[in-house]
Parts: C-alpha cells; sequence; structure tokens
C-alpha cells in the first residue's frame, strides 16, 4: 500500500501566511526572484523569504540565510529590493532573522520536484546514516534514478550541497543536504 | 539588559566572532593548495562557514555597541592587539596534519560548547548556535576521519600527525580558560561555562587520538593570552593581509 504523506505543517502554515489578502501580491511578485546558485529555486520554494509585512509606505521582507557563510544571501537581498522598486515599491527594508534556524524541510515539494528535474538530488533522497548526516552511499541519482551511486565529497559546490556519483550511468551529481 | 551585562555581552560576542574568523581565514589558505579538488572545496565550505559565524557574531557585537561601526569595522578595523581569538585559532596553516589535527580539536570544541551556547538566555547568541551546530557535525566527522587517515596510515603520516598533536597541545589549555568578564555573563545564563567542559573534550579527543594509533601527550606546557589580546606573532602576519585591501579602499564598494 503506498502511504500518501500528508502537507508537513511548516508548509502548511507557510501557505497560510502567503495567503493573507494583504500582501498576497507582494509574495506572488517575489516568486520572480530565484537562487542565484539553483536558478530554478525561488526563494519561497528553497525556504529562505519568511515572512513580508506592509508598514504605510514600506514593505518589510524578512529573510533567512540557509547556512551561516551562504555568499548568495547579499545577492537574495538585493534581487528581492530591485524586483519590488521595477514594480513601484520604493521603500524596502530587509530584515535577517536568525532563528528558527533554516532547515530544509521548508522546502516546498513544488521546489523538490524542480531541483530533481534540474539534475540536483533533494534531501529525502537519501536516507541519513547513523548520526543524521549525509550517507556515503544510495542518494538516488536524478539523471537515471538509480540507487546505486556514491557520494564522492561530503561538501559540494556550495555549502548546501555534497557531491555524488551514480555507478548506473556514470554521472556526478549534486545532493541537496538535509539539515 | 543592564549595562555592565551590555558591555559585558558585547566583549563575549566580539571574542566568539575572532575565533571564528580567525579560524575561518587560516582555512580558506588550504584553498587551491587542498590535495585534491574535492578536499579543497570542502576547506572552502568549512571557511564559509566559520566566517558566516564571525559575521553573525560581529553584527550582534555592532548592534550592542551602537556605535556606528558595522560588522566590517569588527573584522577589519582592529589590530592583532584588539583581538580577542583564542590562540589555537591563529595558528599558522602548516602541513595538511597540522591543519587537520587542530580543526579536530576545535570542532571537537564546538561540539561541546554549541548545546551550551543554545541554551543562553541570550537570544541572538542561541539562535546562531542553533545554526552553528547543524555544520560543526559535518566539520567533526570530516576532521575526525582525516585524523584517523592520517594517524593510522603511513610511517611519515603518523609522524607528522604526531608532530603536530604535540605542537598544538599546549594551545588547548586556554580553550576552557574563564575570566571575569565570561564568569559574570555565565552566571546571568548567558555565556558558557567552558571550565566544565575540558572533561568531555578529552575524553573525546583521546577516544579519537587512541583510535588513530597517536598518543594524547602530557599536559606539561602551556601558552594563554589570547582573550587578552597578547597573541603569536602569526596572528600579525595573518591580519596584514586579511585586512589590506579593506584598509587601502576604505569604502570601497563594487
Amino acid at each position: 500500500m503506498t502511504e500518501i504523506p500528508l502537507m508537513p505543517v511548516e508548509q502548511y502554515e507557510r501557505l497560510q501566511q502567503r495567503n493573507d489578502d494583504r500582501v498576497k501580491a507582494l509574495w506572488d511578485l517575489l516568486d520572480a526572484v530565484t537562487d542565484p546558485e539553483v536558478p530554478v529555486l525561488t526563494l519561497w520554494d528553497l525556504g529562505v523569504l519568511r515572512n513580508i509585512e506592509r508598514d504605510g509606505e514600506q514593505v518589510i521582507v524578512t529573510i533567512t540565510p540557509t547556512y551561516s557563510g551562504c555568499p548568495a544571501m547579499n545577492t537574495m537581498a538585493d534581487d528581492i529590493t530591485q524586483t519590488l522598486k521595477d514594480a513601484g515599491f520604493d521603500q524596502v527594508q530587509i530584515k535577517t532573522e536568525l532563528a528558527p534556524a533554516w532547515s530544509s524541510e521548508w522546502m516546498t515539494q513544488e521546489g523538490r520536484r524542480k531541483l530533481r528535474n534540474y539534475g540536483i538530488a533533494p534531501p529525502e533522497d537519501a536516507e541519513l546514516d547513523e548520526d543524521g548526516l549525509t550517507p556515503d552511499a544510495h542518494a538516488q541519482c536524478p539523471h537515471c534514478r538509480s540507487r546505486n551511486t556514491r557520494r564522492i565529497s561530503e561538501f559540494g559546490s556550495t555549502a548546501c550541497k555534497a557531491l555524488f556519483q551514480c555507478n548506473d550511468c556514470n554521472e556526478p551529481f549534486d545532493y541537496f543536504k538535509k539539515i | 539588559m543592564s549595562e555592565a551585562i551590555k558591555a559585558a555581552t558585547l566583549e563575549y560576542a566580539t571574542r566568539l566572532g575572532d575565533d571564528s574568523v580567525v579560524l575561518g581565514h587560516r582555512i580558506s589558505e588550504w584553498i587551491s593548495y587542498g590535495p585534491f579538488l574535492e578536499e579543497d572545496i570542502a576547506y572552502g565550505n568549512v571557511s564559509l562557514d566559520y566566517i558566516g559565524r564571525a559575521r553573525m557574531f560581529y553584527t550582534y557585537a555592532a548592534e550592542l555597541a551602537n556605535d556606528g561601526r558595522d560588522e566590517d569595522d569588527f573584522a577589519y578595523m582592529r589590530n592583532d592587539r584588539e583581538y580577542r581569538n583564542l590562540l589555537l585559532m591563529e595558528m599558522p596553516k602548516g602541513d595538511f596534519a597540522y591543519s587537520q589535527v587542530r580543526q579536530l580539536f576545535a570542532d571537537v570544541y564546538y561540539t561541546y560548547v554549541l548545546p551550551e551556547l543554545l541554551q543562553s538566555k541570550d537570544e541572538t547568541l542561541s539562535a546562531i548556535a542553533a545554526k552553528a551546530i547543524k555544520e560543526t557535525k559535518y566539520h567533526l566527522r570530516r576532521s575526525r576521519d582525516w585524523v584517523l587517515r592520517l594517524g593510522d596510515g603511513t610511517e611519515e603520516s603518523h609522524k607528522r600527525t604526531q608532530k603536530a598533536v604535540d605542537a598544538l597541545w599546549g594551545y588547548t589549555h586556554e580553550l576552557f580558560d574563564m575570566d571575569e568578564t565570561e564568569q559574570m555573563l555565565a552566571d546571568a545564563g548567558i555565556a558558557v561555562d567552558v571550565s566544565k567542559l575540558r572533561g568531555a573534550w578529552l575524553a573525546k579527543v583521546t577516544e579519537i587520538l587512541t583510535e588513530a594509533t597517536l598518543t594524547v601527550p602530557a599536559d606539561d606546557w602551556a601558552v594563554r593570552g589570547g582573550r587578552v589580546g597578547y597573541h603569536t606573532e602569526n596572528l600579525g602576519h595573518m591580519l596584514t593581509e586579511m585586512q589590506i585591501v579593506h584598509r587601502s579602499f576604505p569604502g570601497c564598494k563594487w
């Protein structure tokens, strides 16, 4: 029997948040802003975009970093400001919030599908080892769907990824780490 | 927050930022010198995590100082005598074994410090710890694996790794020192009482070194001074390199 999972609570709450009438149009507008390193993912998909508020003329956008040193955060903040300015919102304030700490659990279902199609295995495509860390094998290859894969490096092309290689199709691929 | 607590928290956040930026910069010196590409990238990643931590600590310090300085002023506009990092963090990169042993000592240290900092009554320090904990698990797995591989490797790698352990051991005692500032903050539930963590650190490090066929050195010497601004000559050289662009072109943006 196939178990169909329910939507995680965090995602349900996020959906409620973006459906608030006062800021819904702004959330839709910011769907145009993507992760500069993974351009198929919007900041919404990634879970980096935490909140949007209006205070008179001012738009206050709250974001949270994925990893402490993620160098893409500055670009993301600039892109948000520019997108809002282009739409006529001149007063934009970007707030960075550290708590609660970002978790890969916040990534949307749509984002996970997009990642896989882009050639990056999403977090759930590997089973964590006993320490709760990236395993040394068996992340599912996003190209041929084989589980016969091995980890080449814990640390990949960006802070959020590890590098794997498929033993069947031989393609190397990034795995988006679960944290 | 009382003025005394606020001033002490500013000092504490600066110290933690200093530890992170100095170690982060040291690790970054391996970029393009790693033994193979993946290792090069791994060092880049770990370095980035530490520099990210430093940015969060300094941003908080700047907020508490409220004197117009920002995170960059803390990193780039202070001299070596104003830095308050632990000496272990500023030791040069040395050979690969030396850097990995230092990393192991630091990673095990943070494995015990961060869960305590997470309990801090200071919300910002606690939030930074929450982010850093996840990253440290990955760091420790890597440094542990390397120390095992090098210690229990060839005659040459064993020799060099033991030499690194012996050379760095005397710098680890300072990691568990408390002074008045930190004691006051620890009593207020804000800072970590690191003096209580040496037992756990020593047990874990001993377990790993023993498995790596390495010998845990005797505690027969110690160097201290980082927390009061007395540094080894290494820090000045490092800061010169780290700060020169910022100081040569003040306020430059591109």
